[in-house]
């Protein structure tokens, strides 16, 4: 399946001072799959929903930060 | 940690006195898009980039370092023969008031090597793309340095440094696909 958000394992030592993060994780957005924008690339219906979007085309849309990990930044 | 083998990765012989080629070649050796400056940089990245890519990155490094070392092994040629008179005309004259023949990590317009020169957004995506970038930008550097140069064994020399900068590209554009592909097994938590 197709996401938005790539995660890792990094290596854990035992020995390692703070509480690992034992999954990681990387912005892999739409844009990158596009190579470069198509012409006439459909746009939202209404300003109000590519307002909200924070983008003019769905096909751009991606949900920053990562909503699999809590909205939190820097996972 | 390294295991040093005490020889270059390519035969590096220069058949003509040229120090001004020294000046040159020296945006290679501490420019922006440099040999130092991409060991540095890929040696850096390691660290926080997807376990996937951390061997390349080692790998690349690694050469990056030994394409140094023939790099100041065309510098030092040229230049450890040559009289202040000749570096003066060569255009190194300032040069050699400040470091005499010794090798120093600047680019060919003078200017010292800074660790701006490399970055390190922690986006394995942004990363790669900055290494693709340095490589490309690296390619055309030896490319400029070739135009410049009519010395045959040195050109040789240089154009196996800029296919090697090709093969470079080639194989972070690759680590952005593996890091693009999509996984399996989602991991949700």
């Amino acid at each position: 399946m197709f996401s938005q958000y790539k995660y890792w394992m990094p290596y854990i030592s035992p020995f390692d001072p703070c509480k690992p993060i034992k999954v990681k994780s990387y912005a892999t957005p739409p844009q990158l799959y596009m190579g470069f924008q198509p012409p006439n690339l459909p746009q939202f219906a209404t300003p109000k929903e590519a307002l909200r979007a924070g983008t003019l085309w769905p096909a751009l849309f991606s949900a920053y930060p990562n909503p699999h990990n809590g909205g939190v930044k820097n996972d | 940690m390294w295991y040093y083998e005490k020889k270059l990765q390519y035969p590096v012989r220069v058949s003509t006195c040229n120090p001004m080629l020294a000046k040159f070649l020296i945006e290679q050796y501490g420019g922006a898009d440099g040999e130092l400056a991409a060991a540095l940089r890929y040696m850096n990245q390691r660290y926080t980039i997807p376990d996937k890519v951390v061997g390349l990155l080692t790998d690349i490094a690694t050469e990056e370092f030994s394409h140094l070392e023939m790099i100041a092994t065309m510098i030092y040629k040229l230049t450890k023969d040559a009289t202040p008179e000749m570096l003066k005309e060569a255009g190194l004259g300032d040069y050699y008031v400040n470091h005499d023949r010794a090798l120093f990590y600047q680019n060919a317009a003078g200017a010292p090597f800074t660790a701006t020169y490399i970055q390190a957004k922690g986006d394995p995506i942004a990363d790669l793309y900055e290494d693709i970038a340095a490589e490309e930008k690296a390619r055309a550097t030896y490319q400029w340095i070739i135009d410049l140069s009519d010395d045959t064994d040195l050109n040789d020399s240089l154009k196996f440094l800029r296919e090697r900068e090709i093969v470079h590209s080639q194989r972070f554009r690759e680590a952005v696909e593996i890091l693009k592909e999509d996984q399996n097994q989602k991991k949700v938590f």
